[in-house]
């Protein structure tokens, strides 16, 4: 049986022949992998919001959403993240028009919009923190930083490869492989502010309201 | 509208690409991002708005408005700046998006629905919404 098995492998030997198709096209399958790591990256966010919808109001006594939250801040952190976003895109239409300085700036202000973004969120994170509302207050709490932390984690590896690729970038140009880079982070980068729609929405303003 | 501008983009990158670029539907063009911005910046204004000046009133009938309001931005998301279309990758991507959904609301309205029944049976002095 097994003698047989072995010889009927050896005898499809010329299915190699796709393999060696496949690479001849590198990254032909990259942008629906990428699309199916978000997916399993939205299932981990699906999670984390699942968490803090059981959780969200149990507060053992401490301080609740109405409490903590500032609106006005999130607002803020909100439009910092959406401007990212529509500065990101016009960076992939210079990609498109193969302008590499216009790719470079744009990058560039998609960086300080994220890097503002971070900056809000780790003021708010230690303020909170100032005021006694730590992570070990309430479940509340802990589901909060856990769903938000992972969040503004996300836009901190986002910015590291955004600083990746503009280096790369300026030492290979807009060529095949990077433009494929762009790409992915492109998606990377709008799929965390789809993610920040959730937060905001029933984090923060679902959380004001009593 | 969309299906021109993918067909100019594509065009355009033939000339760098073989005829392997089937995903050339995912760039997107200056009127598809600016639509999608505005639409975004509406979409998050009117809740912020809502919840900030207590407009409505009622607080469960806000709390509906604004998850509605979220999940339209998240289409306009979706479709302006990551162009989900039912073609790109064969439709693959829109199959692994859909099986996503499924499971994802599985997921929350499962926890949120076992969690509310597990509370409301077995503390009931505890429970409060």
């Amino acid at each position: 049986m097994m003698a047989k098995a072995t010889a009927q492998a050896a005898g499809t030997a010329p299915a190699f022949y796709v393999t060696e198709e496949e690479h001849a096209h590198p990254g032909g399958s990259t942008m629906l992998g990428f699309w199916l790591y978000l997916m399993s990256d939205c299932l981990v966010f699906a999670v984390l919001f699942a968490t803090y919808g059981v959780l969200g109001r149990n507060y053992a006594a401490g301080p609740s959403g109405a409490d903590l939250f500032d609106l006005k801040l999130v607002a803020v952190n909100t439009a910092m993240l959406l401007f990212s976003s529509i500065t990101y895109g016009f960076a992939m239409l210079a990609m498109d028009k193969g302008r590499q300085a216009a790719v470079q700036g744009w990058l560039a202000v998609t960086a300080v919009f994220g890097l503002a973004f971070l900056g809000i969120e780790l003021y708010e994170f230690a303020h909170l923190i100032h005021e006694g509302a730590t992570p070990m207050r309430s479940a509340f709490l802990s589901s909060f930083f856990t769903l938000v932390g992972t969040h503004g984690l996300h836009v901190t590896f986002g910015l590291i490869w955004l600083g990746v690729l503009m280096t790369q970038v300026s030492k290979h140009g807009l060529i095949e492989a990077n433009r494929r880079r762009l790409m992915c982070l492109s998606m990377f980068w709008h799929f965390l502010d789809v993610v920040w729609i959730g937060v905001f929405t029933f984090v923060y303003l679902m959380g004001v309201l009593k | 509208m969309s299906q021109n501008q993918a067909e100019a983009q594509g065009g355009h990158h033939d000339a760098h690409h073989d005829g392997h670029d089937a995903h050339g539907a995912a760039h997107g063009s200056m009127r598809g991002y600016v639509t999608g911005f505005l639409l975004s910046v509406v979409l998050t204004a009117i809740p912020f708005w809502l919840v900030m000046n207590d407009v409505l009133g009622d607080s469960t009938l806000t709390a509906i408005v604004i998850m509605l309001f979220a999940a339209a931005q998240i289409v306009v998301h979706m479709v302006y700046f990551l162009h989900m279309n039912g073609r790109s990758e064969g439709g693959w991507t829109m199959l692994a998006l859909i099986f996503t959904i499924i499971v994802v609301a599985i997921a929350l309205a499962g926890s949120l629905w076992v969690m509310f029944h597990l509370n409301a049976n077995m503390m009931p002095d505890m429970h409060r919404m």
